[in-house]
């Protein structure tokens, strides 16, 4: 019906597309794309910025809809949930940043934001708490019930365990994980990380000791506990569950989002061991036969990262830090990121020279 | 309508007039056992929605949907391997306009939504600062319980989707340390020449009730989807609502 009436999106824009995407271009383009969010945020919360941003992202949205490709992966209907969250997430977004440009400008001038003038006044929470939430009550179940009439929810064949599907995903939200395994093994991706992240997650309120913003929102007062979270949880959670979901296809191979997903596309993956690097290609010998000297250098790097880092960072960058947070705060706090930075490290390190494990052990499952 | 608002029903119900002034407005919250979830008065900062995005109101509201249609589709749902997918089959084809399950689904991936997003205005405003710093790890609790309901529900319809999605994300749970048969370290828990951590009892096992996803994993999710994780997100939900009001309510600057 619509594709009658729309004429399709022209080639060379998906050719552009999908000819720039990679993941390696994906993750950096998100990244600057956190950066400059930040940066220029007293740009783009502008309402007429913002508004024909988000105008112009929802038609080319629609407008992809008309490429066969796209429709099929971004249209399954449990992806759906995705593209509500990206919106939704946008939106947001724009409503914190907004009123944190708002609230600066303020604290700038030595003024009460926002929140501080209107805290001190209660008022009745009937009505004023009650119909708010009544009203998002309704919106909500009007939502769902549209939703609901006119996405059927899927029943594929029955379960068989003997036709695996390719590829095989996990649902959506776990997809940051299931991404996480081209560069860590599961024991790391879908088991350590994921208690690291949770843990990470309940130490927030212990390490960050800053008395300020709380209760209001305000950047500047925050920057780095605001741009590590977003980063965490933006660019390292939500993207990497758009790129797992709509980018990942067959032998989890890249896809652009108009690209057919051939199930043939073969990609060479010719990936080196630290361990092969340090004998193999700089010591100019071989393996040696004992694991543990083997992998040494690995071993070397890990804990070098672990023990020697944190230290070093806490004279280099993050003084104040340590001067404010003591030492086993900081050093919480400085393992968390690391492991953070974890990710996003060996990415750069896969694309660059081809590390495949910096400790391998595969005799005992153990590697980094 | 006064006949009706002075008869002793009404009265019997509604403990208060219409609420216009202050006093009635103030028993309209405290008389009400739902609407006594909140305070009499609020901040006037924390009442507005672009302050809280009412994203945690919405998480409890998609909650007890899950819950009103959970308990509907649990009428017509048996979780043995045998009936499991053509009962769900039989929703689709033998109800008029059946939305329950798309409700009850499509609801379900709202509120992993919408837990994240009110995840994120809370770390937005600071609201996890003190005197919040343990509400804020009842909600990490709930947050993992959230994701848990999702992914316990998934394998219920017994399809190609459900198997392999449940198959995807339990196979991390074999690479356990120590506790999973293909994770680190579990080699070395042995006794004598015989391996303790096996395909047949480690973690994954556990959690599957089998070597691989079938029917005692059907059970088990099922069991775990429709009572374990719900009564102890409704717990964990209870907590957290009374921590917000003793905690000073929703935050505000000092
Ligand atoms: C089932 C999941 C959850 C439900 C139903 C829920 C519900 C709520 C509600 C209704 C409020 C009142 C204010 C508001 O709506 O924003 C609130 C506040 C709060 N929530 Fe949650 N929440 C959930 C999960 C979480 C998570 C995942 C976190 C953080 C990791 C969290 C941390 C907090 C904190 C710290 C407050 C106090 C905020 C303030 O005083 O401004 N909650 N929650």
């Amino acid at each position: 019906m619509l594709a009658f009436y729309v004429p399709n999106l022209p080639e060379f824009i998906k050719n552009f597309i999908d000819g720039l995407l990679e993941p390696t271009t994906y993750f950096i383009l998100s990244v600057v794309g956190l950066w400059a969010m930040i940066q220029f945020r007293a740009v783009w919360t502008r309402g007429w910025f913002i508004g024909s941003a988000f105008g112009l992202a929802v038609v080319f949205y629609f407008w992809s809809l008309t490429d066969e490709n796209f429709k099929l992966i971004v249209g399954k209907p449990d992806n759906v949930p995705i593209s509500i969250l990206f919106f939704s997430l946008a939106f947001f977004l724009w409503v914190a940043f907004r009123k944190m440009v708002i609230n600066d400008r303020l604290l700038d001038k030595g003024l009460p934001t926002f929140e501080h003038r209107e805290s001190n006044r209660r008022v009745y929470c009937w009505p004023d708490r009650v119909d708010t939430e009544f009203l998002v009550l309704i919106l909500c179940t009007v939502l769902l019930l549209v939703w609901a009439y006119y996405l059927k929810a899927p029943l594929e064949e029955p379960a068989s365990l003997v036709k695996t599907p390719n590829p095989s995903k996990a649902p959506w939200y776990f997809l940051g994980l299931q991404e996480m395994l081209v560069y860590y093994d599961p024991w790391l991706a879908g088991v350590v990380f994921p208690t690291f992240i949770l843990n990470g997650l309940m130490a927030i309120p212990y390490i960050d000791m800053n008395p300020k913003g709380c209760g209001y929102y305000t950047f500047k007062e925050r920057r780095f506990a605001i741009s590590t979270f977003l980063f965490g949880f933006v660019v390292l959670w939500v993207t990497l569950i758009i790129l797992g979901t709509f980018l990942r296809g067959p032998n989890w191979n890249f896809f652009g989002p108009y690209a057919y997903w051939d199930p043939h596309k073969v990609v060479s993956l010719n990936n080196v061991n630290l361990s092969e690097y340090f004998y193999l290609v700089w010591l100019g010998r071989a393996l040696p036969v004992n694991i543990l000297l083997r992998e040494l250098p690995g071993f070397i790097v890990i804990i070098a990262y672990f023990s020697v880092l944190p230290p070093l960072l806490a004279n280099l960058f993050f003084r104040k830090f340590y001067k404010d947070l003591g030492f086993i705060r900081y050093q919480t706090m400085i393992f968390f990121l690391l492991c953070m930075a974890a990710l996003p490290l060996k990415m750069v390190l896969r694309w660059t020279v081809n590390l495949k494990y910096i400790v391998a052990i595969p005799e005992y499952f153990f590697n980094i | 309508m006064k006949l009706i608002t002075d008869s002793q029903i009404w009265k019997s119900i509604f403990r208060h007039k219409y609420p216009d002034n202050s006093r009635d407005q103030a028993l309209a919250v405290l008389s009400n056992v739902f609407l006594h979830l909140h305070p009499i008065k609020v901040r006037k900062s924390g009442v507005r929605m672009s302050f809280t995005w009412c994203m945690g109101g919405l998480t409890f509201f998609l909650f007890l949907v899950e819950t009103i249609t959970g308990v509907l589709l649990m009428f017509y749902y048996r979780p043995v391997v045998e009936y499991a997918y053509n009962d769900i089959k039989a929703l689709r084809d033998h109800v008029p306009i059946g939305i329950m399950r798309e409700l009850h689904r499509w609801g379900a991936h709202l509120m992993v939504i919408t837990v994240w997003l009110h995840m994120l205005r809370v770390f937005l405003t600071g609201s996890y600062k003190p005197p919040r710093e343990f509400n804020w790890n009842v909600g990490v609790i709930l947050l993992v319980l959230t994701l848990l309901l999702s992914f316990t529900g998934y394998l219920l319809p017994w399809d190609q989707l459900a198997i392999w999605a449940i198959t995807v994300g339990t196979n991390m749970a074999r690479a356990t340390p120590l506790m999973g048969h293909e994770g680190p370290g579990a080699a070395f828990i042995q006794l004598g020449d015989v391996s303790l951590v096996t395909a047949g009892s480690d973690v994954r096992f556990g959690l599957l009730g089998s070597k691989t996803v079938g029917a005692a994993t059907l059970l088990r999710f099922y069991v775990l989807h429709c009572i374990a994780v719900p009564l102890g997100a409704g717990l964990l939900i209870a907590v957290h609502f009374w921590r917000v009001r003793k905690d000073g309510g929703i935050s505000g600057p000092m």
